[in-house]
């Protein structure tokens, strides 16, 4: 079974949206970088971005994720802000009772991106 | 920098979308939002490629035919572009009634001439001429009105609204455009409680969704808010207090912010009434339609107070 499918799949990622996205806008160190962006459309995007980092299906490259970020980028988007958004993809897990070792391997795979992310 | 060909003319594109590099040269494109949320700005790709962006919410049957929103589309390549065949879902419609709803707001009534689906809450473009459009909401409920309704609120030196409030007559002829938007009612769980939040003709949507939801039976308790600096800026009261009558699990709170008003407001601005009164959003569908501020506000505010991101439906204009 794939981690994805471990953690519980689309509904577990439905689940997580709410979570986590109510963790990001109440952070103060990275929701400045999420204000202008329409909070309807945003749900789409964190599904994309959950789903990504619980290791589901989904179509994005490297390339896509330097592009997508690289105007936050701009804005001063650093290590620092990539580790609050690590920090609050953990405790969102938690909240959820993902064991330990699954919010591991979906934190693996989240760090994995930073270099595009960061666009270094 | 890529170059977009229309109608036999090149532009350079410079970081601009396909919108505002045509217009800014001249070339009039309908538009409306500006966004991305209301496709008045539709145009179609006869070669080239899209970025994904610019086809973000269409249907299927669209994307498939290279249509895009020309202001949510930043090309990277060059593009050769067209306005829609100008039939594409055109539809007339004649005007039936124009009637002040209160010294701002006009109700117009509309009968298109071919059978027109569509859900109370959505909107459609209305043509002032081919290449002039704007977007209203619905407030008609298919199974209840058979006419479309719109309400349109004079804006101060506005194009499209002053026209439909000082040059339409009954009688006249119209262009609109299929129904479109996701801001409607939808059946299946009944027992639901709804929260609608609206401000100035931002009612035009909540009142087609409201009667829609208890036509259909809706159990679930159903709270309409609808705000005003001052009480002639409403509209419908009596209207609403009469659903209200005969549906207990309908609520109707009119709120006035400036003005301290009769005992049967309530005084204060809309959004903070609604925090007061309901605190506790978890499990509740939201709908929240008017000033831009006041729905992007109450959306955050909403999803704080526990409603799901997926619950929550808004159209800011
Ligand atoms: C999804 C959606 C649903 C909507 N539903 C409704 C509805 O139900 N009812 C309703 O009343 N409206 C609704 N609207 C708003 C509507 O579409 C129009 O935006 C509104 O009627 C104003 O159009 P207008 O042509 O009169 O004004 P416009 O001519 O577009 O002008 C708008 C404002 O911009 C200013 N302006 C115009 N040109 C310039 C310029 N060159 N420089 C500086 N300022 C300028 C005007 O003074 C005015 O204040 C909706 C919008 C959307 C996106
Ligand atoms: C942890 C690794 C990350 C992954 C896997 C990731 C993934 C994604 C994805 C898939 C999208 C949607 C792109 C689209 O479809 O448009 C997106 C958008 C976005 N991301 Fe990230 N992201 C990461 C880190 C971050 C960080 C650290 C921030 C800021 C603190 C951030 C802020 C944003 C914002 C604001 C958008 C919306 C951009 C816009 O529409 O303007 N992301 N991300
Ligand atoms: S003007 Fe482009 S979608 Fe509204």
């Amino acid at each position: 079974m794939s981690l994805y499918e471990e953690i519980g799949g689309e509904a577990a990622v439905n689940a997580a949206v709410d979570i986590f996205y109510r963790k990001v806008l109440k952070d103060a160190r990275i929701n400045y970088f999420f204000t202008d962006v329409d909070m309807v459309r945003q749900a789409a995007k964190q599904k994309a971005f959950l789903t990504m980092a619980f290791g589901g299906p989904h179509s994005y490259t490297g390339e896509d994720m330097r592009k997508g970020h690289a105007h936050l980028v701009a804005r001063g988007l650093n290590d620092s802000h990539f580790d609050a958004v690590m920090e609050n993809i953990a405790a969102t897990l938690t909240e959820l009772n993902v064991p330990a070792n699954l919010i591991a391997q979906a934190a693996a795979i989240a760090e994995s991106t930073r270099n595009d992310v960061l666009g270094k | 920098m890529p170059n977009i060909l229309y109608a036999g003319q090149s532009y350079t594109c410079e970081g601009q979308s396909v919108l505002d590099c045509l217009t800014a040269q001249g070339v009039s494109i309908p538009a409306s939002c500006r966004a991305g949320s209301c496709q008045t700005c539709l145009m179609c790709a006869v070669s080239g490629t899209l970025p994904k962006q610019s086809q973000r919410g269409l249907k299927p049957t669209l994307v498939a035919q290279h249509y895009f929103k020309a202001c949510s589309c930043y090309p990277e390549t060059d593009l050769e572009v067209q306005l829609p065949n100008t039939a594409l879902g055109k539809i007339d419609a004649q005007v039936v009634s124009l009637d002040a709803l209160n010294n701002e707001i006009i109700g117009v009534r509309l009968r298109p001439v071919s059978p027109f689906p569509y859900h109370a809450g959505q909107f459609i473009n209305l043509y002032q001429n081919d290449s002039t459009a704007r977007c209203y909401s619905l407030a008609s409920v298919p199974s209840i009105d058979d006419t479309l309704t719109l309400h349109v609120r004079r804006v101060p030196n506005g194009v499209v609204s002053n026209w439909i409030a000082d040059q339409l007559k009954v009688g006249d002829t119209v262009a609109i455009s299929a129904a479109s938007g996701d801001c409607f009612y939808v059946a299946g769980q009944p027992a639901q409680n709804i929260l609608l939040v609206g401000t100035g003709s931002g009612l035009a949507p909540l009142y087609g969704i409201v009667r829609d939801a208890l036509q259909q039976g809706h159990q679930g308790d159903i709270g309409l808010y609808h705000g005003s600096t001052q009480i002639a800026g409403l509209y419908l009261v009596e209207a609403l207090r009469d659903l209200a009558q005969a549906h207990p699990n309908f609520h109707y709170i009119p709120c006035i912010s400036d003005e301290v008003p009769p005992a049967d407001y309530r005084h204060g601005m809309v959004l903070d009434v609604v925090l007061k009164d309901l605190p506790d959003l978890k499990g509740y569908r939201v709908f929240l339609c008017g000033n831009p501020n006041m729905v992007k506000a109450a959306q955050q505010e909403a999803f704080f107070a526990g409603a799901s991101l997926r619950d929550i439906f808004a159209d800011p204009f």
